[in-house]
C-alpha cells in the first residue's frame, strides 16, 4: 500500500509540474473582437494569459506579446469574459427538507456530483463560474456554492473562496412569496414567513452578542451551533443572502428584512421588479433577472416581461441575469440578456448583466467577470455577435486552461445534446421540492 | 378536417363584421417573405375587406388612396403554431385554468377543444403579440386519448369568432408521457391493447354508422370513427424510439392519418418514419431534457427535414414555467441548428396551413386569403428582433414600437 500511495504522489507531482510547465508559456489570443465588460471594447484585439491570469489585453499594437508567446489566431471571432451565473441548479443536488423550513446548517456543497452532465451543459453555455443553490421551497434552504465549472473529480476542486480567512465559499438561499408556503412546519402565510426569518435572525444577533462577548476567550463563547454559525456570518457580511422574490410586494419585504438585520442580499428572479424599480434602486441591493419565454406558469410569474432589464437599467439598478438552470438553460445564458436588448437594453448592460455584475453579486469582481490584467483568465471564444441566436461559443476557458472546445465531438455534444447526452439531469419530485427553481 | 355546421352562420356573420372593421391596409416591407415564391425586396401587400388584395414589389403596386400604410423591414405570413394548449391551458396554472387534460378517465375521444377554448385568454393573446395568428390547440398530451384538438386564430373574443377547424385531431399519448393518476392504463403494453380495441369499435361504429339499421349514437365511437374513415387525424405524441415505432405499427394496422408529435428520439427511426410516411410536428427545440426527453436535441428538426421528413414546430405543453412557449423561438433555435432558414418559415406557414388542410385560408401572402400579416423590425429568428405589427383578418390587432 505505500508503495502504491507513493506512485499516486510521483504521478501526481509530474503532473502538477507538467501543468506548471505548460502553463509558463504565455498565450496570445489574436485578432479577435474582444469585449472586457469594462467598457473597453477592441475590434482587432489581444488577450495574453499565463499561469491562468489575464496578462494583457488590449488593441492590437498596443499590447506587447511576450517573446516565445504561443500565438493563436482568433480573427473574425469575438472574445468576452466568461459567463458568471448567479442562480443555477447544476450539479444535481439538494438542500434542506421539509422538516422545517429554515436550514442555515444545511450545505448543498455536501450533495453535488462534480461529474454531472449539467455541468459540462452549462460549459458549452460558456458559463465558466456558478452560484449553485439549493431550492425555493423552503424559506431558508441552505448554503449555496460559487463554483468554477473546471474539470474536477471532487466539488472541493471547483470551490472559489470569497473569503479565505473564513472558509466562506457561497452565500446563503432564502426564498418568500409562494413557494415555501405549505403544511406546517412551512408557513401558510406571508406574514408567517416573515416573521418565522426575524425570529431566527433575532436569535443569531443574541448569538453573535454572545460571540461578541466572549472577545475570543473560548471558555466565554456559546456551545456551537452550526445554524447559528452561519447566520453569524451573514449578519457580519461575509456571506449574501440570495433571496428567490417574485411579486412586487414581496420583494419590498426581502429588501424590509434584509434592512432590519443589515445583511447583504441579491434579491433574484424579480419578475415584478419593474413595478417597484425605484424602491429598488433606493435601496441599493442588486437585482438578478430570470428571463421566461411567457409569463405566467405560476401566479407570481403572470406579469413577467421582457422589458425588467430596461426598466431596471434605466432606474439605475445593479442586475444581471441568471438561468436557474434547469428552469432556463445554461446553453442559452446569452439569450436571457439578448432579451434585455430586445426592449430596448443597452448592449453595454447587456455584457455586464451576463459577467461582471453576477461577480459582484458573489463577492468576485476582483477575480472574474471582466477581462482585465490580473484577473484570472476565464473567457469564451464566439462565433460572432454575443447576442445573435447564429453565434455559436466556440471554445470555454477557465484559469487559462481550454475546458470545453466545440471541435472536439466529445464536447460538442453537450451544446446540441442527442442520445444519452446528458444522463444525470432530472427535474422529478424530490428535485421540484429542493431545487425546484423559479 | 372537418367543421361543425353549427358555426358556419356564426363565422360568416363575424367575417362580415370584421370586413364592417377592417381598414384598408397597404404593408410596405424591405424583405416580404410571401412563402409564394420567392421572397419580394421592396414588397408591397394590399389588404382589403379583411383578404389579401395584392402581393408585389413597389414598382409594381401602387398604394390606392385611403390606405394606412404600415412598415418593416421583414414582412411574413401570420405564423401557424402547430401544437399547442393554449386556450385550455391558461396563463395561471390554476386547477380552475387548466382545461388541457381531463383526469377523470385516460380515454375520452369525445372531449371537445371547442368546449373549453377561452379565446380572451391571456396566453393566447400573449402568442398573438409574437406574430403566431393562427394555432393547432387542444387537449394535451398525458392521457392515452385526451380528447379532440381545433385550429384558431389568437385574435377573436370567442371561440366562434376565432375558429378555423373546429375538430382536427384526436389527441393521444403513448409511453411513459402517460401521466400517473389513472386507474389503467398503468404500462405501455396495456395502452395499446386498449387503443387498439377502441379502434376496432370505431372501425365497426364507422362501418354501421351509415348503414340501414345504425347504432344509437356513442360520441366516443363517432369521434373513433371519424378517426378510422380519415375525417380527422391521430395526433400521437410520443418521445422514445420505440413509441413511435408502436404508432407506426397502429397506423399500418389500422390506416388512420397520424401525426407525430413531441418525437424526440425520431433521429434514431428516421428511415422507418419516412417510410412511413409521417409528418412530425417536432418537440419546442428547447424542450428541458429529463425523463422522455432526456434525449432530445437541437439539432433533430434539421435531421428529419434532411431525410425527407415533413418538419413542422410547435410550442407544446408545458406544466409550469414558461406557461407557452412560442413556436416562432423554437424555430429559431432549429435554425441556428441546421435547419433551413426559409424551410422553416415555410415550415411556420405553408407547410403547417397544408398539412391541417387551411391553406385555402392562411399560409401564406396571396390574393383572396386572409390578411394575417405579421411585421418584423428585423431577422424573425434574431433575438433582438420583435414584431411591431400583427394584422389578423385585416384588422391591426397588435401594435408595439
Amino acid at each position: 500500500m505505500k508503495i502504491f500511495r507513493i506512485l499516486i504522489l510521483l504521478v501526481a507531482s509530474i503532473w502538477f509540474t507538467a501543468t506548471l510547465h505548460a502553463q509558463d508559456t504565455a498565450k496570445a489570443f489574436i485578432g479577435a473582437e474582444i469585449i472586457t465588460a469594462t467598457g473597453d471594447q477592441y475590434d482587432d484585439g489581444v488577450l495574453v494569459v499565463r499561469n491562468g491570469i489575464i496578462e494583457s489585453v488590449g488593441a492590437r499594437g498596443q499590447v506587447t506579446i511576450p517573446s516565445g508567446a504561443e500565438q493563436i489566431d482568433v480573427s473574425g471571432k469575438v472574445i468576452m469574459p466568461g459567463l458568471v451565473d448567479p442562480h443555477s441548479h447544476i450539479g444535481g443536488g439538494d438542500g434542506g427538507d421539509r422538516s422545517a423550513s429554515l436550514h442555515p446548517d444545511v450545505r448543498i456543497l455536501d450533495t453535488i456530483d462534480p461529474r454531472s452532465d449539467t455541468i459540462r451543459r452549462a460549459l458549452a453555455g460558456g458559463v465558466t463560474t456558478a452560484n449553485v443553490m439549493p431550492g425555493s421551497g423552503l424559506l431558508m434552504s441552505g448554503q449555496t456554492v460559487y463554483i468554477k465549472l473546471r474539470p474536477a473529480n471532487t466539488i472541493e476542486e471547483m470551490l472559489v473562496y470569497v473569503d479565505e480567512e473564513n472558509g466562506i465559499y457561497g452565500g446563503i438561499k432564502m426564498a418568500n412569496g409562494t413557494n415555501p408556503l405549505g403544511q406546517s412546519p412551512a408557513p401558510g402565510t406571508r406574514a408567517r414567513s416573515a416573521a418565522l426569518v426575524r425570529n431566527l435572525f433575532i436569535q443569531a444577533q443574541e448569538y453573535k452578542k454572545k460571540m461578541d462577548e466572549a472577545g475570543g476567550d473560548e471558555e466565554k463563547m456559546p456551545s456551537r451551533d452550526l445554524q447559528m454559525e452561519t447566520l453569524v456570518e451573514v449578519l457580519e457580511g461575509k456571506r449574501h443572502v440570495h433571496n428567490h422574490t417574485h411579486r412586487h410586494d414581496d420583494i419590498l419585504t426581502a429588501i424590509r428584512l434584509a434592512d432590519e438585520f443589515g445583511y447583504r442580499m441579491v434579491l433574484h428572479h424579480v419578475t415584478e421588479a419593474w413595478k417597484v424599480a425605484e424602491e429598488i434602486a433606493r435601496s441599493g441591493y442588486p437585482a438578478s433577472i430570470i428571463v421566461l419565454d411567457s409569463p405566467g406558469g405560476k401566479l407570481e410569474a403572470e406579469h413577467l416581461y421582457y422589458e425588467t432589464g430596461r426598466v431596471l437599467e434605466e432606474a439605475g439598478v445593479d442586475f444581471g441575469y441568471h438561468t436557474d438552470d434547469s428552469v432556463t438553460d445554461s446553453r442559452l445564458f446569452l439569450r436571457s440578456a439578448a432579451f434585455g436588448i430586445r426592449e430596448g437594453m443597452s448592449r453595454e448592460k447587456a455584457v455586464e448583466s451576463l459577467t461582471i455584475a453576477n461577480a459582484r453579486m458573489m463577492d468576485m469582481e476582483d477575480r472574474v467577470g471582466s477581462l482585465e490584467t490580473g484577473k484570472d483568465a476565464d473567457f469564451i471564444i464566439l462565433s460572432g455577435d454575443p447576442f445573435s441566436v447564429y453565434t455559436k461559443v466556440l471554445q470555454t476557458w477557465i484559469d487559462g486552461e481550454k475546458v470545453w472546445d466545440r471541435e472536439n465531438p466529445e464536447d460538442r455534444k453537450y451544446a446540441t445534446g442527442g442520445y444519452n447526452v446528458i444522463q444525470r439531469a432530472s427535474f422529478g419530485h424530490h428535485d421540484h421540492l429542493n431545487a425546484g427553481g423559479n | 378536417m372537418k367543421v361543425l355546421k353549427l358555426f358556419v352562420p356564426v363565422c360568416l356573420m363575424f367575417a362580415c363584421i370584421a370586413t364592417d372593421a377592417a381598414a384598408q391596409i397597404a404593408v410596405k416591407g424591405e424583405t416580404v417573405y410571401t412563402m409564394d415564391g420567392d421572397p419580394i425586396r421592396d414588397g408591397v401587400v394590399l389588404i382589403r375587406d379583411g383578404k389579401i388584395e395584392r402581393v408585389g414589389t413597389a414598382g409594381s403596386v401602387s398604394i390606392p388612396d385611403g390606405y394606412d400604410v404600415h412598415e418593416a423591414k421583414v414582412v411574413t405570413p401570420g405564423l401557424i403554431d402547430s401544437r399547442s394548449v393554449v386556450g385550455l391551458a391558461g396563463i395561471l396554472n390554476q386547477d380552475h385554468d387548466q382545461d388541457q387534460i381531463e383526469m377523470s378517465n385516460a380515454f375520452q375521444p369525445d372531449l371537445r377543444a371547442i368546449d373549453a377554448f377561452n379565446a380572451r385568454e391571456d396566453l393566447v393573446k400573449f402568442l398573438l403579440g409574437k406574430g403566431i395568428t393562427t394555432v393547432h390547440t387542444g387537449h394535451g398530451p398525458g392521457a392515452l386519448v385526451s380528447g379532440q384538438t381545433m385550429i384558431a386564430k389568437t385574435a377573436g373574443n370567442t371561440v366562434e369568432q376565432s375558429l378555423v377547424d373546429s375538430t382536427t385531431a384526436i389527441a393521444i399519448t403513448l409511453g411513459a408521457g402517460i401521466r400517473g393518476g389513472y386507474s389503467t392504463p398503468g404500462t405501455r403494453a396495456k395502452s395499446v391493447a386498449m387503443l387498439r380495441q377502441n379502434l376496432i369499435e370505431g372501425q365497426d361504429y364507422a362501418k354501421n354508422r351509415n348503414s340501414d339499421n345504425p347504432p344509437s349514437r356513442n360520441l366516443g365511437r363517432e369521434s373513433m370513427a371519424d378517426l378510422i374513415d380519415g375525417k380527422i387525424y391521430a395526433l400521437i405524441h410520443v418521445q422514445r424510439a420505440q413509441d413511435i415505432m408502436t404508432a407506426i405499427r397502429l397506423q399500418k394496422e389500422f390506416g388512420f392519418r397520424m401525426l407525430l408529435e413531441g418525437a424526440a428520439e425520431a433521429y434514431l427511426v428516421k428511415d422507418e418514419i419516412k417510410e412511413a410516411g409521417v409528418p412530425v410536428i417536432i418537440h419546442p427545440t428547447m424542450v428541458r431534457t429529463w425523463g422522455e426527453t432526456q434525449n432530445a436535441g437541437f439539432k433533430t428538426a434539421a435531421k428529419l427535414k434532411e431525410a425527407g421528413i415533413p418538419v413542422v414546430f410547435q410550442s407544446g405543453y408545458e406544466g409550469y414555467v414558461p406557461k407557452t412557449r412560442v413556436v416562432l423561438f423554437e424555430a429559431a433555435i432549429a435554425v441556428a441548428n441546421g435547419f433551413g432558414y426559409e424551410d422553416a418559415l415555410q415550415a411556420l406557414t405553408i407547410d403547417a396551413a397544408a398539412l391541417f388542410g387551411i391553406d385555402d385560408r392562411v399560409g401564406s401572402l396571396e390574393t383572396g386569403k386572409d390578411a394575417d400579416v405579421v411585421l418584423f423590425n428585423g431577422d424573425p429568428f434574431e433575438y433582438t428582433t420583435k414584431a411591431t405589427r400583427v394584422i389578423v383578418n385585416g384588422n391591426v390587432v397588435y401594435e408595439k414600437d
